[in-house]
């Protein structure tokens, strides 16, 4: 008879296989790094570029040129451009991000020698019509007003400005920057950062030597070099604030709290993640459990630590239902003050330890994922003993370093608490 | 191509195993052929609120979710008009724990009232996150009722109101999954790295023994064909004036599926797309517009949306929109232009096997559709349309007559 009230056995992930990318440079020195899988033939390629030339007064600068980079060189036009990729079937995509910018290609093998001189193009072309930038500004700033009604939205700016300012990672965007937008400075912070001094280029997929003369031939000469300073900022802990903005016809308030704190280069970096796991890294999380899934409060809650090049911080994010904001406060200030006071029960200490080695493992679900996990560390400088370490660490860890690390990093007097909506 | 076995239990359920050794992984995807087309028009939102309801404990293990984490895995959800589809990721060698947790909710729940207290309130704070607390959040509540009359399409999966998931008693919870969770009404696929042999003993020891219930017949009332134009006009506190048009098409498994879908395409898909060149680019008229089809089972809608800029009226826009479509009805595309939207569906459906939680679901939807197979037969589907479908279905799609136009408009200029 078959007993279902008895769990199946199961094992812990032992091993967690990382592919390291191979290392060229193409002959201007751009280092290509390539994670190989012969599996699909297609293939990934991403250029990367540091955000560089931090200018308070143009903060809209490296996010307008990095959305505006498919619109035109003096060769094609944004419609020419988007035709012919387009034709070959490929994604071209452009990402800015507060540290980097990037410029993505998907291909199918079959089309990547049609593809790349057309990126090719934009990468060391691109003119910014001025016709485009007046479409751009008109819409972007449409967009913003919309954006504006959203609690969620705010309460993400407000709690960026407060922690960080007016640098890349805090400035407030505001229509008026969009006004402010000249061509002239878009030319002249495309030519500096997007630039083979500047660029790195990740590879992922199906990509033999033939494709890698095809990227040296294209983006290994003719590309002129830039002159980028990169980004660097400095930000010290706040003393507590609270901001709240009052939202009228208000259904729900979208609640932000957090403080600034750790990045993947510190060495408590690891642990700092299994304590935040514990606390709102998953859907078995203390505050999914009390918020949600006891009190019905939410739809859902979480808390994450966002590493940054010159920053690391915490946060705790929901959107609850008006009239019980006041008591979803209370009962996050709870669960944060129960993990500097008390252990972690063993139980809960190995589900979670489990629940992030599989999650580590099924993060590598193909060879994009892997990419991905060597962007993150090599773009801090970090070699593969990142998650050697990282993985010993969720093995080990004790209760009372989690304690010690919650005593560390979860002071209340240091948190910033964002409300937007009602209270 | 994705590969598969297939096999069906004494008591129906259907199996289908897809093995994919170059993954540590593996995944238990189950697809319950239950939507919010199957409700009670007086009791809507509840196959979304039964879904729920499913991570409250089933009869034999409290919890469902913890057990799961302790093995390493990963669940989630969802509903649509249509179906009900869970999915487990875990590491292979546990996948054991996945076929106990999945089976046993499928023998019976745990009914707890706690559970169904909680849910309710869950799920009224996801009404009020994604449908009301948002600019133009509730526009599906308004335009469903707009363009069905008679089908259950007419409200949206959260429900017509708050109240129906107010209201929600454990009778008809129990009811509804004695009526919808069978064996019968089920698709379960395996995938990753896992062998059939292993998944067909498993499949026979934990799901098996379930009794198979009774077969749901679904005869849901179809809907009438539309033969005048409709419209609504909104006015709420959101910055932009906005349009929303609907026209009635095929179901999914009409033998023109495919043309509606790479008409969508040619209207909007990235930016040589001819909405966003000739509307948004060229003319100046939107911020943003789109078009795309819901993908129903039952006749479905293909959708034109667009928010204007500023200045900009309404009878403007809207005239716009019908000069790009009936541009499709009177002259035939290019064959580049063909070309190109095949070229594009070639490469996603090649990046769509990157993904093996992907791969599952749809073999589990194709199954649902008739067969898995047709997922392999997709791409040579499309390549079959010609330039003459996509001028003829343009034609029986886009008259004034079916059509169902939704104009949201901003307070400030009312």
């Amino acid at each position: 008879m078959l007993n279902r009230q008895l769990a199946p056995d199961f094992k812990q992930v032992s091993t967690i296989n990382f592919i390291q990318p191979s290392q060229q440079a193409l002959d201007n020195q751009i280092p290509v790094y390539t994670i190989y899988s012969g599996e699909q033939d297609l293939v990934r390629i991403e250029f990367i570029f540091n955000n560089v030339n931090w200018n308070v007064e143009k903060p809209l600068q490296a996010i307008a040129v990095s959305a505006m980079l498919n619109n035109g060189t003096s060769k094609l036009s944004a419609k020419d451009i988007a035709e012919q990729i387009d034709f070959y079937g490929a994604f071209f995509q452009t990402e800015y991000v507060q540290d980097h910018s990037t410029v993505t290609l998907y291909t199918l093998n079959k089309h990547l020698a049609s593809v790349l001189p057309i990126v090719k193009n934009v990468l060391a072309d691109s003119q910014f019509p001025q016709g485009e930038i007046d479409i751009y500004i008109q819409n972007q700033k449409q967009k913003l007003q919309v954006n504006l009604q959203k609690n969620d939205i705010l309460a993400r700016k407000e709690f960026a400005h407060a922690l960080f300012g007016d640098t890349a990672y805090g400035v407030d965007i505001q229509a008026k920057h969009y006004d402010e937008l000249k061509r002239e400075d878009l030319v002249s912070y495309f030519r500096s950062a997007y630039a083979p001094d500047n660029c790195t280029i990740v590879v992922s997929g199906k990509f033999e030597e033939a494709s890698f003369h095809l990227l040296n031939e294209q983006f290994g000469r003719n590309w002129e070099l830039g002159k980028a300073v990169k980004n660097k900022f400095n930000f010290s802990l706040l003393p507590r604030t609270a901001i709240y903005k009052d939202r009228p016809d208000a259904l729900q308030s979208a609640i932000r709290i957090g403080k600034l704190a750790i990045n993947r280069t510190h060495e408590d970096f690891p642990g700092l993640q299994i304590l935040n796991t514990v606390l709102g890294g998953y859907f078995g999380s203390r505050l999914m459990n009390n918020i949600r899934e006891d009190k019905g409060y939410t739809y859902g809650i979480g808390s994450g630590i966002s590493s940054l090049q010159d920053a690391g911080y915490l946060f705790i994010a929901t959107e609850v239902g008006a009239e019980v904001c006041a008591d979803a406060l209370t009962e996050i200030y709870k669960e944060i003050e129960l993990l500097k006071n008390d252990l972690v029960e063993e139980e809960e200490l190995t589900l979670v330890k489990n629940y992030m080695l599989g999650s580590m493992l099924g993060s590598l679900e193909n060879v994009f994922s892997h990419a991905d996990k060597f962007k993150n560390i090599h773009l801090f400088g970090l070699g593969y003993d990142y998650y050697e370490n990282y993985i010993k660490k969720v093995k080990s860890i004790t209760a009372e370093e989690i304690r010690t690390l919650a005593i560390k990093y979860f002071n209340k007097e240091d948190f910033t608490e964002v409300v937007v909506g009602k209270k | 191509m994705v590969d598969f076995n297939r096999f069906t239990l004494a008591n129906g359920l259907k199996v289908l195993v897809h093995e994919d050794p170059t993954t540590p992984m593996a995944v238990l995807n189950i697809l319950y052929d239950v939507g919010a087309r199957d409700e009670d028009p007086e009791k809507t939102g509840f196959a979304h609120l039964f879904e729920h309801l499913m991570f409250g404990g089933s009869v034999n293990i409290p919890n469902y979710d913890e057990p799961l984490q302790r093995v390493g895995g990963e669940n989630n959800a969802f509903t649509s008009n249509d179906i009900t589809n869970y999915y487990i990721t875990l590491p292979s060698e546990n996948i054991e724990t996945a076929f106990w947790l999945e089976s046993d909710r499928m023998l019976s729940l745990a009914f707890s009232e706690k559970s169904l207290e909680t849910q309710r309130n869950v799920v009224s704070e996801e009404f009020k996150q994604r449908y009301l607390n948002q600019p133009y959040g509730d526009v599906w509540l308004k335009l469903r009722p707009l363009a069905y009359k008679k089908h259950a399409y007419r409200w949206a999966t959260i429900g017509k109101e708050l109240s129906h998931i107010e209201n929600a008693t454990m009778d008809d919870v129990k009811a509804f999954f004695k009526k919808h969770y069978t064996p019968q009404n089920a698709i379960l696929v395996v995938g990753g790295n896992v062998k059939t042999a292993d998944v067909k003993e498993m499949a026979e020891k934990w799901f098996e023994p379930i009794p198979a219930g009774d077969k749901y017949v679904r005869n849901l009332i179809q809907e009438d064909i539309q033969t005048e134009s409709r419209s609504e006009t909104v006015k709420a506190n959101v910055p932009l004036n906005a349009i929303y048009m609907a026209f009635k098409m095929p179901g999914r498994l009409n033998a023109d599926y495919y043309a509606f879908d790479l008409l969508s395409d040619i209207l909007s898909r990235g930016q040589s797309s001819r909405l966003y060149n000739s509307l948004l680019k060229d003319q100046k008229l939107f911020s943003d517009i789109n078009a795309y089809i819901s993908s129903s089972l039952d006749a479905g809608l293909f959708i034109v949306e667009g928010k204007l800029v500023e200045g900009v009226t309404i009878e403007a826009a809207e005239k716009a929109i019908w000069a790009e479509l009936d541009r499709l009805k009177a002259e035939v595309v290019t064959n580049k232009e063909l070309t190109k939207v095949k070229n594009k569906v070639e490469s996603v459906l090649v990046f769509s096997e990157m993904s093996l939680l992907d791969k599952a679901m749809n073999l589990a939807y194709y199954e649902l559709l008739g067969d898995a197979e047709l997922l392999n037969q997709e791409a040579e589907e499309f390549l079959k349309v010609t330039a003459e479908d996509i001028k003829r279905i343009s034609n029986e799609t886009f008259g004034r007559e079916k059509s169902s136009t939704l104009y949201y408009l901003t307070e400030k200029h009312a």
